[in-house]
């Protein structure tokens, strides 16, 4: 009961936090769920893929996986409410004086602030993920050898993939799947 | 009440993606449809669901069900949209217990976590475009890396002081005025 608990209050706190919308969740729950140890960040980065797959929000997939990993479906379904009752609340108190808001120079003052700093938190949760998915310290570290660090094979499937999916803008699913492929031919 | 669940049902299940993929199929249901919401209305929720936290899908969801019929009607759409993708999930979750060892499945996840880097990257490119070009942003961005790489602070630490030293600014910075016609 405590630990269903915990996890609604993590997620609750996650869904007050997410500013921007979209991938703004992911760097907070990448701190909670490591730090606590209920993922590595390889399981937490699987997770992201097939919530970019499925339909719905992606902070809100997250937060069913993560909750469906600790305690199965209770968990996904406390995780879920956690992080949807913040937006609920603030929306049905908001919605009585809606322009207003909108317009309200501290409102936008805020978003000032928070934009930058969103961006640094998703590119050093990037930097976290693609070092999980682009070196190999462990190898590294029992050879000694420099060579084994860098995972050549993932680094060039990296850079093809930046280049490729910042020119032809499919959806994010239809990439996902093109990596699952090559993935199981090259690895 | 019943028709504004199943709408909210239908719109979670069927975009992919997240938050933006849901804005045209709100708009069709929402504006075009059922005449819930007028154009500058719906125009307004958006940018209203942009800028509260959570998602925008859930914000715009809330808000359309409380319009209608009151708390009740925002728990009903809220829960239409993200119950398609809860059962998903949970499917899915419960299939790849099954698969956790199978070495092929392995393979596709380090394929896949490849593109999820990549499109993590181009989240934190695509919110830095939207950031102002000027040396406060640059200060904060530098701040977020910095404190965040090193582990100083927590992430909600973090976000707190973007949003206090952005009102700070709007307080110094009154010649803006953006709110005259509030």
């Amino acid at each position: 009961m405590i630990e269903l608990l915990i996890l609604f209050v993590v997620f609750f706190k996650v869904g007050l936090f997410t500013i921007g919308g979209g991938l703004a969740a992911i760097p907070l729950i990448q701190e909670e769920v490591v730090a606590r140890g209920w993922l590595t960040t390889a399981e937490f980065t699987n997770m992201i893929g097939i919530s970019q797959s499925t339909p719905g929000p992606i902070g809100v997939n997250v937060a069913t996986f993560v909750g469906f990993s600790q305690y199965g479906p209770l968990g996904s379904i406390v995780a879920t409410i956690g992080i949807v009752a913040p937006s609920i609340i603030i929306i049905i108190i908001i919605s009585h004086f809606l322009s207003k808001f909108r317009k309200n120079k501290y409102v936008e003052g805020i978003f000032v602030g928070v934009r930058p700093a969103v961006t640094a938190l998703i590119l050093v949760a990037c930097y976290i993920i693609a070092k999980e998915a682009l070196v190999n310290i462990p190898l590294f570290e029992a050879s000694g050898n420099l060579i084994d660090l860098f995972d050549i094979k993932a680094i060039i499937m990296f850079v093809v993939f930046f280049l490729v999916m910042n020119k032809w803008k499919h959806h994010p699913v239809f990439y996902i799947l093109i990596a699952g492929l090559i993935g199981i031919f090259i690895f | 009440m019943l028709l504004l669940f199943i709408t909210f049902f239908k719109i979670g299940l069927f975009t992919f993606g997240g938050g933006y993929a849901m804005i045209p199929l709100i708009h069709f249901y929402a504006v075009d449809k059922f005449k819930w919401l007028g154009e500058e209305e719906f125009i307004d929720i958006i940018a209203i669901a942009e800028s509260t936290p959570g998602p925008i899908a859930i914000n715009s969801a809330t808000y359309i069900g409380y319009k209608k019929y009151g708390v009740k009607g925002s728990i009903a759409a809220t829960l239409g949209v993200v119950l398609p993708s809860l059962i998903i999930i949970i499917l899915i979750s419960a299939f790849l217990m099954q698969f956790k060892e199978n070495v092929w499945v392995e393979y596709a996840f380090l394929g896949i976590r490849i593109a999820v880097s990549v499109l993590i990257l181009n989240a934190g490119i695509r919110i830095y475009r939207k950031t102002d070009k000027d040396w406060l942003s640059y200060i904060l961005l530098l701040f977020g890396l910095i404190v965040v790489s090193f582990d100083i602070i927590p992430i909600v630490l973090v976000i707190l002081i973007g949003g206090i030293v952005g009102i700070i600014h709007a307080l110094i910075v009154k010649n803006k005025g953006v709110d005259e016609d509030a």
